[in-house]
């Protein structure tokens, strides 16, 4: 009684009382987004606004359950729990139910349970677990194997496939980013992303020209202008013969044909390189073939690997692709509804456009919506706001401790309810593509709502107890 | 413990902000600044109509057209958007009672009050005249244009298919289609379904309380265009396609035939059949379940959906392999006393001279020649065991499209079978069954099934002397288009082109031979046909009347397979059919009168006994 009173007391009522507040907007939205005047009562079972509150009770009781487990138990047995979600990973590829096209459900009568939504706090705990016994010890050594422990996951869920679930597993990097990861690759990996976009933007060509005069520049500033025209006369004349040769006696592809040239200007050019007893210019070198061969796969990928909906979804976020119906629509509602909301919105249950039910997912993915055209601006705001208060207390509980694994994985549900949020968010407003992932105590749904639960409640019951020793 | 990264908290709250600042930005920016979202009045309502596209045509491969599209009309109604007004002359116009008004209005108003519901489908072009004319009475109604199917001949209803409304599983599946839109269900129109139907689009209406359309929203920034479907030209010569359902009226059974040069099929004919627009508009449920309710099953598409034992057909592929395999040679000679005895086992044959060779063992479809050939296949000493043997056997087979679906451009092709090795390991034990436990395979009996389809490419593969293309329906998917690329690919069985001379020498004295040949019925004096009889064993009444051909012998032109249900032998009925097709198309009219009349007055009752 004394011990569980006392974690009562070291409990964080901020948090809970945040989480209490979402959930009740939450399911107020639902209504609103399901309503209809011939079902009036918002209790009424067979609606989803009253399983949502079914959901909601649930989620308490969850909650209440984890609060009085021990947090021996999640330390010791994280790498078991981690386990346990793969298996059942696997498990849904074989026995699932296919649902929208993924492969991601287990039906248990009516219900449906999607066990990725719980393999986030799972693949956390692991993560912790492995990064406290490192010992903030950085190098490859740590930092490829806790890579790992965040792709184990996310290759399962991407052969359901439900990419959308995927991406929000890049939020754990933000785990790595605070234990020590070197911000060189948080670097690299912008400069991918951006060669990304833009060579989906402007095509690989383009790009590729962009980054060989780039590597001029940079061979000029390094090392002076006379080896520069000369080196560059060297790349110019063997890539243009290589080039010439390829395109008019051999009728290769015009891409083969780019990445043979470079490479074959690439070993002229440092024989060249080699002779004048020089290391920059081969530095410069290997970083230009790398982008080259990197945006080359880039366009590969992104047109032999990424399914049609996907790349149309991209293309729109990019502005590359207006119209299409399904996709683009989607967006389009989205914004009518939100738009049409202006500074006070139109009134709960007063939404005109939510009421079309031409958005699709409007009480799941798209509740956004509603919340931005029956609250307007203000009520987005106030929603907003929460999140960010939401996400600054939870920052704030992780740096509080004094073991790394806590702060591990308070990082890893930090991180992840930045990523539903922004992403979420940001998709029915037009700044993310249209990527399927839920925004949290929010959307419709049992299995979202209990994983964000438990994501939260083991950080707060650990945290409750973050004095206890872990041993 | 020191903690070195303490500082890195700094740059992660930063990151919190940021992406709230720019969420925040965005909400102000198309929330209040950008003013094109707001709707103007409150009264105010959006409306937003889908354009439909019109759906692909569909030609024959000489450009005749076969589908187009009419005009249908769709009243659809917004519940709250309704005011009094005349029910009486409302019903009137729509033809409808009182007490189906109310159900009606009941169903839209349960689906919602605020989203557009059908309220009555596909009204014809004469009320949507009049209804037009008085619909300002009638607020918070609007009618919609759709595009129905429509033929220009009653014909080739299992190849081209139909279109129906989607189902909600559909539409959780995938994300284009609403409740409401149509989607090809069977034959053409299901597996060409993404070409033909188009792409649709959108407009939003801003519309006032009185019903009236008061211009579009935003100048139409959110409206999309809706692209028409594209045409596609089908491979069939419907004339070739109308004379064979004719010839097949008042009997069960199908045609195949095909182009052997491109695989592109000529005709697809399935008796019974029904007329295509029996399946479109408002009818199509009833006459549906009606179709459905009927013994003699015309939905059910024999020609890829029925498979049948081949028959003495399947003598041409034992021939072919014996020969490749080298365990017989054309000269290869076997005596046959009124069948093959080996032991306590007799497979039966007819009156005919005897020994013969392989040409005239084919003409004459001896089966004591066959079993002797399987044998030899069978006891290969080339390998260690029959099993392997017996693979090689099959291996032949699968190359040529048997025991898998081949790969048309239709659904619900059935694969037919081909036992496997495993398959008699199981049933009589590892390695413990021989050549005479298997022998009815020799003459196309026993475990094996082929549908018509792979029958009429087995012809083709004659016909090219050892390769083909996968059947296919559709030659063009867009006025200038070509096949779908998994069409244009040769495939290559394995048979050395000079193996199949002796055969096709067996075939055409089949047809054109002396005494004994088995199919003189299908002679045609101007063209070498050149074919193969078959009887399929029918376990619930009289046997199946097989005959498969490909003509004229050089350069043929079209390989065929015909099958008439409780018909007894190939050569009566099948054969007869298989001659008047090929001299329709291939010389385009019918100088056999006589034959034809004689085809058209037979009637076989699906329910025929010996
Ligand atoms: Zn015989």
């Amino acid at each position: 009684m004394q011990r569980s009173s006392n974690i009562l007391g070291r409990l964080d009522w901020v948090t809970v009382i945040l989480w209490l507040v979402m959930m009740i907007m939450g399911w107020l939205n639902i209504y609103a987004a399901v309503y209809n005047e011939q079902h009036t009562s918002i209790f009424d079972l067979s609606q989803r606004y009253g399983k949502q509150l079914v959901f909601i009770i649930a989620a308490l009781v969850l909650a209440v359950m984890v609060m009085v487990t021990d947090n021996k138990l999640w330390f010791f047995f994280a790498w078991f729990i981690y386990g346990f979600f793969l298996l059942l990973l696997i498990l849904v590829l074989i026995f699932g139910n296919e649902i929208n096209g993924a492969r991601a459900w287990f039906s248990i009568g009516s219900f449906g349970l999607q066990p990725s939504e719980f393999t986030k706090f799972a693949t956390g705990l692991a993560l912790a677990s492995f990064l406290n016994a490192q010992r903030q010890s950085t190098g490859w050594r740590v930092m490829a194997p806790a890579t790992a422990i965040i792709m184990a996951p996310m290759v399962l869920i991407a052969l359901q496939p439900d990419m959308g679930s995927v991406i929000t597993y890049f939020a754990f990097f933000v785990v790595l980013y605070r234990e020590g990861m070197s911000i060189y690759v948080f670097i690299s990996a912008m400069l991918a992303a951006t060669l990304f976009l833009l060579t989906l933007m402007l095509g690989n060509v383009p790009v590729a020209s962009g980054l060989m005069v780039m590597a001029v520049i940079a061979l000029a500033v390094t090392s002076g202008s006379m080896l520069t025209i000369k080196a560059s006369g060297v790349m110019a004349v063997t890539g243009g013969l290589s080039y010439l040769a390829g395109h008019y006696l051999l009728g290769l592809d015009i891409a083969v044909i780019i990445v043979v040239a470079v490479l074959l200007a690439g070993v002229v050019y440092l024989w060249f390189i080699y002779r004048q007893k020089l290391k920059m210019p081969a530095v410069i070198y290997a970083f230009l073939i790398s982008g080259i061969l990197y945006l080359f796969t880039v366009d590969y990928a992104f047109h032999n690997i990424l399914q049609p909906h996907q790349q149309t979804r991209i293309n729109i976020m990019l502005g590359m692709e207006t119209d299409p119906y399904g996709e683009g629509y989607n967006l389009n509602q989205s914004l009518i509804s939100i738009g049409s909301g202006g500074f006070l919105g139109k009134g709960y249950l007063n939404g005109t456009q939510t009421k079309f039910k031409f958005v699709p997912e409007q009480s799941t993915d798209f509740i956004f919506c509603t919340v931005g055209e029956e609250w307007g601006f203000v009520g987005s705001v106030v929603v907003i706001g929460l999140f960010v208060w939401l996400l600054l207390r939870l920052l704030m509980l992780a740096e509080r401790q004094r073991t790394i694994f806590i702060r591990a994985y308070g990082y890893g549900v930090f991180g992840l309810f930045l990523g539903h949020f922004f992403v979420n968010i940001g998709m029915t407003i037009g700044v993310m593509p249209v990527i399927g992932i839920p925004l949290p105590f929010f959307s419709y749904g049992g299995s979202s709502l209990w994983g964000f639960t438990i994501l939260l409640f083991v950080f707060l019951r650990l945290d409750a107890g973050r004095s206890e020793y872990l041993g | 413990m020191k903690d070195r990264y303490a500082n890195r908290k700094y740059l992660v709250m930063a990151l919190v902000l940021v992406a709230a600042l720019i969420l925040v930005a965005r909400l102000l920016y198309i929330q209040i600044v950008d003013k094109t979202y707001r709707v103007s009045a409150a009264n105010n309502a959006l409306r937003p109509v889908p354009q439909y596209p019109a759906r692909g045509l569909i030609y024959d491969r000489n450009g005749e057209l076969i589908v187009y599209n009419q005009a249908a009309y769709d009243l659809l109604v917004i519940p709250v958007q309704t005011s009094a007004f005349d029910t009486a002359r409302f019903n009137q116009i729509l033809g409808i009672t009182m007490e189906d008004f109310s159900i009606r209005m009941k169903a839209a108003v349960s689906y919602s009050r605020r989203a557009p519901s059908v309220f009555m489908k596909m009204i014809s072009s004469e009320t949507y005249a009049l209804l037009q004319e008085e619909l300002y009475r009638f607020p918070g109604f609007y009618v919609q244009a759709r595009t129905l199917r429509k033929y220009t001949r009653p014909l080739a209803s299992h190849l081209l298919g139909y279109v129906g409304e989607v189902d909600n599983k559909l539409i959780a599946r995938d994300r284009y289609y609403r409740s409401g839109d149509y989607i090809g269900i069977s034959g053409i129109e299901k597996s060409y379904e993404e070409n033909l139907r188009g792409t649709k689009g959108v407009t939003i209406f801003l519309v006032d309380v009185h019903n009236n359309i008061k211009g579009s929203y935003a100048e139409g920034r959110y409206d999309t265009v809706a692209v028409p479907g594209t045409n596609l030209w089908s491979t069939i010569d419907l004339n070739l396609q109308e004379f064979g359902e004719k010839l097949m009226r008042n009997k069960t059974g199908s045609i195949v035939a095909i182009e052997p040069a491109t695989g592109e099929i000529l005709a697809l004919v399935s008796s019974p059949s029904y007329d295509p627009e029996l399946l479109v508009g408002r009818v199509r449920s009833a006459n549906f379940s009606m179709l459905q309710a009927d013994t003699v099953k015309p939905l059910f598409d024999r020609a890829l959906m029925a498979s049948y034992p081949p028959g003495s057909t399947f003598k041409i592929m034992n021939g072919l392999i014996g020969l490749q395999e080298n365990v017989i040679r054309p000269s290869s000679l076997f005596s046959c006393s009124m069948g093959y005895h080996a032991g306590s086992l007799t497979v039966g044959c007819h009156s005919h001279d005897s020994p013969l060779n392989l040409p005239q063992a084919v003409a004459q479809s001896c089966n004591a020649w066959f079993c002797n050939a399987f044998r030899n296949i069978l006891e290969n000493k080339q390998y260690p065991i029959l099993g392997e043997a017996f693979d090689h056997w099959r291996q032949y087979l699968v190359a040529f499209g048997f025991g898998n679906k081949l790969g048309i451009d239709l659904p619900n092709e059935l694969a037919g079978n081909i036992p496997t090795r495993s398959y008699y390991d199981r049933y009589y034990g590892k390695d413990r069954w021989k050549a005479l436990t298997v022998i009815s395979l020799a003459i196309g009996q026993g475990e094996i099934g082929a549908t018509p389809l792979q029958m009429a490419n087995m012809a083709a593969v004659i016909a090219n002397r050892g390769s083909f293309y996968i059947p296919h329906v559709v030659k063009k998917i867009g006025d200038d288009g070509s096949p779908a690329p998994l069409y244009m690919q040769k495939y290559i069985t394995g048979i050395s082109p000079e193996n199949f001379d002796p055969v096709i020498e067996g075939m055409e004295g089949a047809v054109n031979g002396g005494p004994g040949s088995t199919a003189r019925g299908a002679r045609l004096d101007s063209i070498i046909i050149c074919g193969k009889t078959g009887t399929a064993q029918n376990p619930h009444g009289k046997d199946h009347s097989i005959f498969v051909a490909f003509a004229p012998k050089d350069n043929p032109q079209i390989a065929i397979a015909v099958y008439v249900e409780n018909a007894g032998f190939g050569s009566t009925f099948a054969a007869p059919i298989a001659s008047l097709m090929i001299e329709r198309y291939l010389t385009g009219e019918i100088k056999r009168k006589y034959l034809e009349d004689y085809v058209l007055n037979l009637v076989i009752r699906p329910d025929a006994k010996e």
